[in-house]
């Protein structure tokens, strides 16, 4: 059998599936990618446990939205824009403030023997609070925090937080010791108790 | 000086269009790898909040989602217009949170398991009253990682 030739295959239509698909996709794709702000819930204690530790007054911030979306820290109202310096002094308390909270040496690497501050931020809500007014607080807060580590980055490291975490993972570790996110968010029943329902 | 007289006729030649092909699956390969289809379809509507201080969701998979909104028109009538919870394609009820926990951690590989991060979404005008139980059950499941979905604002949007 002699060999015939192999006819060519018309590449001519691949083109027109290679849009057919592209058009697909293209349609399809959503680009978007959702953000969030991350927080962690603290575990649900065993019921024999006393839940409660006590704690100085001047560790503990109580932040609390009642249902009118009013704030209040320690009893006093507040607006929104004034939460973030308050929650900065709080925790950096720079002048050693007796009214603010004290502070515990601990071993940070990096830092050495370094003065963690104890303090507590305790947020509390009503039911019928508005989820985004939680959040509102929730997030200037984190700002505070954030923005304090940030300042901690800069001066020891020369660069800013988000910036270690991609370079220093061990060194952005550090300065989040140095500055704990300690919010705690109330459970429900002293949540009704605080906002006097 | 007709040293470079034209040759044959004038006007444009023809391009090769031997390389569309190339271009298009180029675009489409692209276009692969950076869709996401969407998993499910939201029966509640949900008006995201804003917030400065939010990350992009890093790894995908490991991220679940509660959905809570004030359902669609089509489901209002059976279900009301208070926020309820959607989890997966179906109405929730807070109780139902813990097993579903259990069954999407049993879906996860296990060396992921620990890492799951469960993403609230939830309307801006929900009250906090559904939030807390969500979260309440999150705890007593012990899927303690959350993260509240939230869009990207500049401080100066933010007041």
């Amino acid at each position: 059998m002699a060999k015939r030739p192999l006819p060519e295959i018309n590449a001519g239509s691949m083109a027109d599936i290679a849009f057919l698909l592209l058009i697909f996709f293209l349609v399809t794709t959503t680009m978007s990618t959702n953000t969030g702000m991350q927080r962690k819930l603290p575990p649900m204690p065993e019921k024999k446990e006393k839940t409660e530790t006590p704690m100085h007054d001047r560790n503990v911030m109580v932040v609390l939205i009642n249902k009118d979306n009013n704030i209040a820290i320690k009893g006093k109202p507040i607006q929104l824009k004034d939460i973030y310096k308050k929650t900065k002094l709080f925790f950096s308390n720079p002048n050693n403030d007796e009214n603010l909270p004290e502070k515990k040496m601990k071993e940070i690497p990096f830092f050495g023997n370094y003065p963690v501050s104890k303090g507590v931020i305790s947020l509390q809500t009503d039911r019928n609070t508005n989820y985004d007014k939680y959040l509102q607080v929730n997030n200037e807060l984190v700002r505070a925090v954030n923005d304090l580590r940030d300042e901690k980055a800069m001066e020891k490291f020369g660069i800013s937080f988000d910036e270690l975490g991609k370079t220093d993972k061990e060194k952005q570790k550090a300065v989040a010791k140095v500055y704990p996110l300690n919010i705690s968010e109330a459970e429900p029943r002293r949540i009704a108790a605080g906002a006097g329902k | 000086m007709a040293k470079f007289a034209r040759k044959g006729k004038g006007g444009t030649p023809a391009i090769s269009t031997a390389s569309l092909p190339d271009i298009v699956f180029m675009l489409l390969f692209f276009f692969m790898t950076v869709t996401t289809m969407k998993e499910t379809d939201l029966k509640v509507t949900i008006h995201k909040a804003h917030a400065t201080e939010v990350k992009k969701i890093e790894n995908k998979a490991l991220v679940k989602y509660i959905n809570i909104g004030v359902p669609i028109k089509t489901y209002q009538s059976k279900f009301g217009k208070e926020p309820i919870i959607q989890l997966n394609d179906a109405f929730a009820s807070v109780g139902d949170i813990g097993p579903w926990v259990d069954a999407v951690r049993g879906d996860m590989d296990a060396e992921n398991r620990s890492k799951m991060t469960t993403a609230l979404k939830i309307d801006k005008n929900a009250r906090m009253g559904i939030v807390t139980d969500v979260k309440q059950e999150l705890r007593r499941a012990k899927a303690l990682k959350i993260t509240y979905i939230a869009d990207k604002t500049t401080k100066e949007d933010f007041n």
